[in-house]
């Protein structure tokens, strides 16, 4: 009784809940991000053997993050955060050339899973800040979001030490959803 | 009436308890809605207790299932809800073992051990059970900071955690020293105690360290640690054989004096369990139990009385001080500590006060669980074999209790106990056997039914008047089951063989069974009726006295390789191996005390060492095709257990051969042997005809060769002794990886001679009438000789040296020699190689100048008579 009155509470006056699930190769700055959304400032993070989990709160919406690690043997357990997923956030460094196929690869490969079929795609490129970062176009480029048909994407510049960009690209994402 | 009943119903189904009869399945599925957003905590809750409930339920939960429970039960980390969380440590604690990638938790238990108060312990708890080899470097930091933060929760959590890590390996421990050594001296009880753990762990093979972490003259501040240390110091004393002189000894009794009760019991625990204790040395520990018998806690009354128990077994005298303790425990509240007590005094206790003690016994015996009973069953069996002369009150308390109610294990403990008695107090067996009789006319249980028929028939024809239990016997025909009727026909039957004056009732009997509705019982009533109309004394002795003395294994192994391969000739019995008589049963009685740990293991027929060796000998082609193995010998040693190559060897007897199996074991990690044989100096007229080497024999891993050597054609030179060399090929090898070095160089290495003796050549047979097997085999060639046996002070002695060197076995328990006897007869029997009968009796008598032996020899072969009468020369 109490919990479908707070329900109906929430739907008139209170917070929307969305659920996003961030995910990226290893060392592309997932943790400070989610940190720096959490907690506004920089945190010392060490390589997430996991994941992570926050819920931030911006323009009264609500967004429950998952973070989970990007290293070789965590990549085959994200399919089990897929699921509810409206948002996917998916983080580049884009200073790391080299391994953007392999970023590409791991994209698309998670897009074909049925549970992200209605998600939302935000990809961040992260650490513009560094001299030899690719551009947007660049990234967008590489890992080919031009010829994704049927899906919303939408890529965001972003230095997460900065926090520049982040807040971007949750006002996209809460556009998109409140739609 | 009905709501009554409908509730009693219940009760008995579910007793209160909201979780009883959930369904796994139905569990599992609901534990997906824990995926579901928003998280309703309590319901969520809910869920983890029942997936909790049915893992500890012992439920089976198969790798999928779980894996997926345990990621849908990682998404309620989003909630921060303190009991949700807690409910997902134990989840994660009990799955991290049947589910897979439970590493996806550590970052967020790692941040929850440095987080909130309240659930950093749990967390470091939960942290550790999903934690592999491979994970341990990326936490040892973390680890290393929890063990010396100054919450004591956090510390001992990771204390704890950090001995489950290293429960698998010492390497992993050890990286945990200096922050233990650190917080040894915390100022927390629990703290220090843990410390303490994870240090003796560390340790434990460390004697000198550990005698530092002993000795150390410190005040520990949990109760805990001190009795650690006693425990440590009560196992170097163990190891080190110290006796109660050591400075540890001291210590261990010192604590006798501490103030908490938990240390003293320990202490004096500690000391009555120590292997080489005296009188002087134990008496300080009893006077404590002692003092604990009249405490007003139960628990420390029930500690006491059941370490007074354990020590009664072994030093009887040291608790009769305690007796009158005892006795007032006998009227405990608590059932537990009277049972106990009285168990202890039925061991302490002397002659005169049996009576008094089954009396107060028998007062409170329908109030205790069949547990209980059993234990003073078992109390009672070893008094019968310490005061025979009380069988009397003894056995009409057994009785009474076969009439009252019980469960199977607590009839079959009484039943074993007056069989034992039976077996071991002539005096004791008519009365016995009358109880047993009684029992049988209403016994539920087919089991004790049919060894109790078994025993009749053994038994009860050899008494003054066994008339008198046919009555019972035939009454089982009548009345019960088809297995009882059938062991209730043999038995009449044995009747019929041993008794000519009953026999011609006995047959009448038997064809009557001839009509019975089961096939076994009338097989078996054809059967014995047949023989017995023979009347010829040896057919009879052979058939129904005598059972089968074959190994039950090898007999199946034998006919089905006989039907396998069509042949004119009949099946012979001899080419099947013999039963080797188990070992365990003469165990049990030389200890009577400790018989209840030791269960006869003949309850089964269970391949036996023999039909092992022979399946194992059937693998190697070379000796393959020796026949059957007629007997094989005990594991001897032939190196110090402490050499470089530890050596067994197992001769097995074959009709012509005798093939020696060396069980080798290299001890050094140096090395690599290859080509490994033992090369055997042949004892004159015997013939090494092949050896099978072992190809090659790595570090600490046991390999076999054999020696094949052929026996003498003379068929009385059986013994024989023989030099024995190793020889083989080293190579020197890494002691890490064991890759060894292309070139090696021969060496050798001398063993312990090897003897054959005439007990290789014989199967030990027990035969249940050994008067009717000597007739059956008739004084054809019969030897007799005396020999004086001047080394020999004792009958026991003289016989147990010879039924060693003939190695036959001794029948109707004339090994045991009566009291106070200066002659006995010793009757042995069994099988000689190539499966002639051989029967020995010796009749001894001790003088002043040792002892004097008659030896008697018969058998079906003129040949295996002269061996066995040589044997003692």
């Amino acid at each position: 009784m109490g919990l479908s009155l707070s329900s109906l509470f929430n739907k008139l006056f209170g917070k929307k809940n969305i659920r996003i699930l961030m995910v990226g190769l290893d060392a592309a700055g997932k943790t400070t991000i989610l940190y720096k959304l959490k907690l506004g400032e920089i945190v010392t993070t060490i390589p997430t053997i996991g994941f992570n989990v926050e819920s931030v709160e911006y323009k009264n919406i609500s967004f429950t993050v998952w973070d989970v690690g990007g290293q070789d043997k965590i990549r085959p357990l994200w399919r089990h955060y897929f699921q509810n997923t409206q948002g996917l956030i998916f983080v580049v460094d884009s200073n790391d050339r080299e391994r953007v196929a392999e970023a590409k690869d791991e994209l698309s490969k998670m897009l074909q899973e049925d549970d992200l079929r209605e998600a939302l795609l935000l990809v961040f490129a992260n650490k513009q800040d560094l001299p030899n970062a690719m551009s947007c176009a660049d990234i967008t480029d590489a890992l080919g979001l031009q010829n994704m048909r049927n899906k919303k994407w939408y890529i965001q510049g972003a230095t997460a030490t900065a926090g520049t960009g982040l807040y971007e690209g949750l006002d996209w994402l809460s556009n998109e959803l409140g739609k | 009436m009905l709501s009554l009943k409908r509730d009693k119903k219940e009760e008995e189904e579910g007793g209160g308890n909201p979780f009883y009869n959930l369904e796994k399945s139905a569990v599992l599925q609901e534990a997906r809605t824990l995926n579901d957003t928003p998280i309703d905590p309590r319901k969520c809750g809910h869920i983890l207790t029942k997936l909790l409930y049915i893992i500890n339920q012992g439920e089976n939960i198969g790798q999928n299932e779980a894996t997926k429970a345990f990621f849908a039960m990682t998404k309620l980390f989003q909630s921060n809800d303190p009991i949700l969380r807690r409910l997902v440590y134990l989840g994660i604690k009990e799955m991290s073992k049947i589910a897979q990638d439970v590493i996806i938790v550590t970052s967020c238990l790692m941040k929850d051990m440095k987080g909130k108060e309240e659930f950093r312990g749990p967390a470091i708890r939960a942290l550790c059970s999903v934690t592999d080899s491979t994970m341990l470097q990326s936490i040892q930091r973390y680890m290393d900071e929890a063990i010396m933060d100054k919450g004591p929760a956090v510390a001992s959590a990771a204390l704890v955690s950090a001995l489950h890590l290293g429960k698998g390996s010492h390497e992993v421990v050890k990286r945990w020293v200096d922050a233990a050594n650190a917080v040894a001296t915390s100022e927390n009880p629990m703290v220090e105690f843990h410390a303490l753990c994870l240090l003796y762990h560390v340790l434990k093979n460390d004697k000198i360290a550990l005698f530092k972490l002993v000795s150390k003259s410190r005040k520990f501040r949990s109760p805990y640690s001190y009795c650690l240390q006693i425990r440590i110091a009560a196992k170097l004393i163990e190891r080190e054989d110290a006796g109660s002189n050591s400075e540890l000894f001291d210590f261990i009794e010192s604590c006798l004096r501490h103030k908490s009760e938990m240390v003293i019991y320990e202490a004096a625990q500690a000391i009555v369990q120590l292997k080489n204790t005296t009188a002087k040395d134990l008496a300080p520990a009893v006077s404590v139990l002692q003092l604990f018998c009249s405490s007003p806690k139960p628990t420390l009354r029930f500690a006491a009385v059941r370490t007074l128990n354990k020590v009664a077994i072994k030093h009887p005298a040291a608790v009769t001080a305690c007796n009158l303790d005892l006795e007032n425990l006998i009227t405990d509240v608590n059932r537990s500590i009277a049972t106990l007590a009285i168990t202890t005094l039925l061991k302490t206790g002397n002659e005169s006060s049996v009576d008094r003690l089954m009396k107060q016994i028998s007062s409170f015996m329908s109030e205790i669980s069949d547990e209980f009973k059993i234990v003073v069953v078992q109390g009672i069996r070893s008094l019968c074999s310490k005061f025979p002369r009380k069988h009397n009150v003894l056995m009409t308390f057994l009785a009474q209790m076969l009439r009252d109610e019980g469960g199977f294990d607590y009839k079959k403990e009484i039943v074993e106990c007056i069989i034992s008695t039976i077996e071991e107090n002539p005096e004791a067996k008519e009365a016995g056997l009358a109880h047993l009789c009684e029992f049988i006319e209403d016994c539920e249980h087919t089991v004790l039914a049919t060894k109790i028929l078994h025993l009749l028939g053994r038994e009860g024809p050899r008494t003054p008047t066994p008339s008198k239990y046919i009555r019972f016997i035939y009454n089982r025909v009548i009345l019960e089951n088809a297995a009882v009727r059938a062991a209730a026909v043999s038995a009449i039957a044995k009747f019929g063989a041993h008794c000519e004056d009953l026999m011609e009732s006995c047959i009448v009997l038997l064809e009557r069974c001839q009509l019975d509705s089961d096939d076994e019982v009338r097989d078996r009533a054809t059967f014995y009726v047949n023989v017995l109309k023979q009347n010829q004394k040896p057919l009879s002795s052979a058939y129904i006295l005598n059972g089968l003395q074959v190994s039950v294994v090898g007999l199946e192994r034998a006919l089905h390789q006989y039907t396998l391969e069509p042949t004119e000739t009949e099946f012979d019995m001899k080419s099947v191996p013999l039963a080797t008589q188990p070992l365990a049963e003469q165990k049990v009685r030389d200890v009577p005390g400790e018989s209840a740990s030791v269960k006869p293991s003949q309850d089964k027929v269970a391949a036996s060492r023999q039909d092992v060796y022979q399946e194992q000998l059937a693998q190697v082609p070379e000796l393959a095709n020796l026949g059957t193995l007629f007997k094989s010998s005990r594991p001897l040693e032939v190196t110090e257990s402490e050499t470089e190559y530890y050596i067994q060897c197992v001769k097995h007897t074959f009709s012509n051969y005798i093939v020696f199996q060396f069980d080798c074991t290299n001890t050094l990690n140096d090395q690599l042997l290859e080509n490994v044989t033992v090369d055997m100096e042949p004892a004159e007229g015997f013939e090494v005809s092949k050896s099978i080497p072992c190809v090659n024999l790595p570090y600490n891993k046991p390999g076999s060769t054999y020696t094949l050597v052929r026996l003498p054609s003379e068929p009385t030179q059986v013994t024989g002794t023989f030099a024995c060399t190793l020889k083989f090929l080293v190579k020197d090898c890494d002691p890490q990886t064991g890759e060894p070095d292309d070139e090696g160089y021969d060496d050798e290495y001398v063993l312990e001679d090897v003897e054959v003796t005439v007990a290789d050549h014989v199967q030990r047979v027990m035969k249940p009438n050994f008067a009717a097997s000597w007739e059956e085999v008739g004084p054809e060639n019969e030897l007799e000789d005396t020999y004086s046996l001047s080394t020999m002070n004792t009958l026991e002695e003289a016989i147990k040296n010879i039924i060693q060197y003939i190695g036959l076995q001794p029948c109707e328990r004339s090994d045991k020699v009566p009291e106070g006897k200066s002659s006995h007869t010793l009757y042995l029997a069994g099988v000689f190689r190539g499966g002639h009968d051989a029967l020995v009796r010796a009749k001894l008598a001790l003088d002043s100048s040792g002892v004097t032996m008659q030896l008697t020899v018969r058998s079906t072969d003129p040949n295996v008579s002269e061996v066995l009468a040589t044997a003692v020369a």
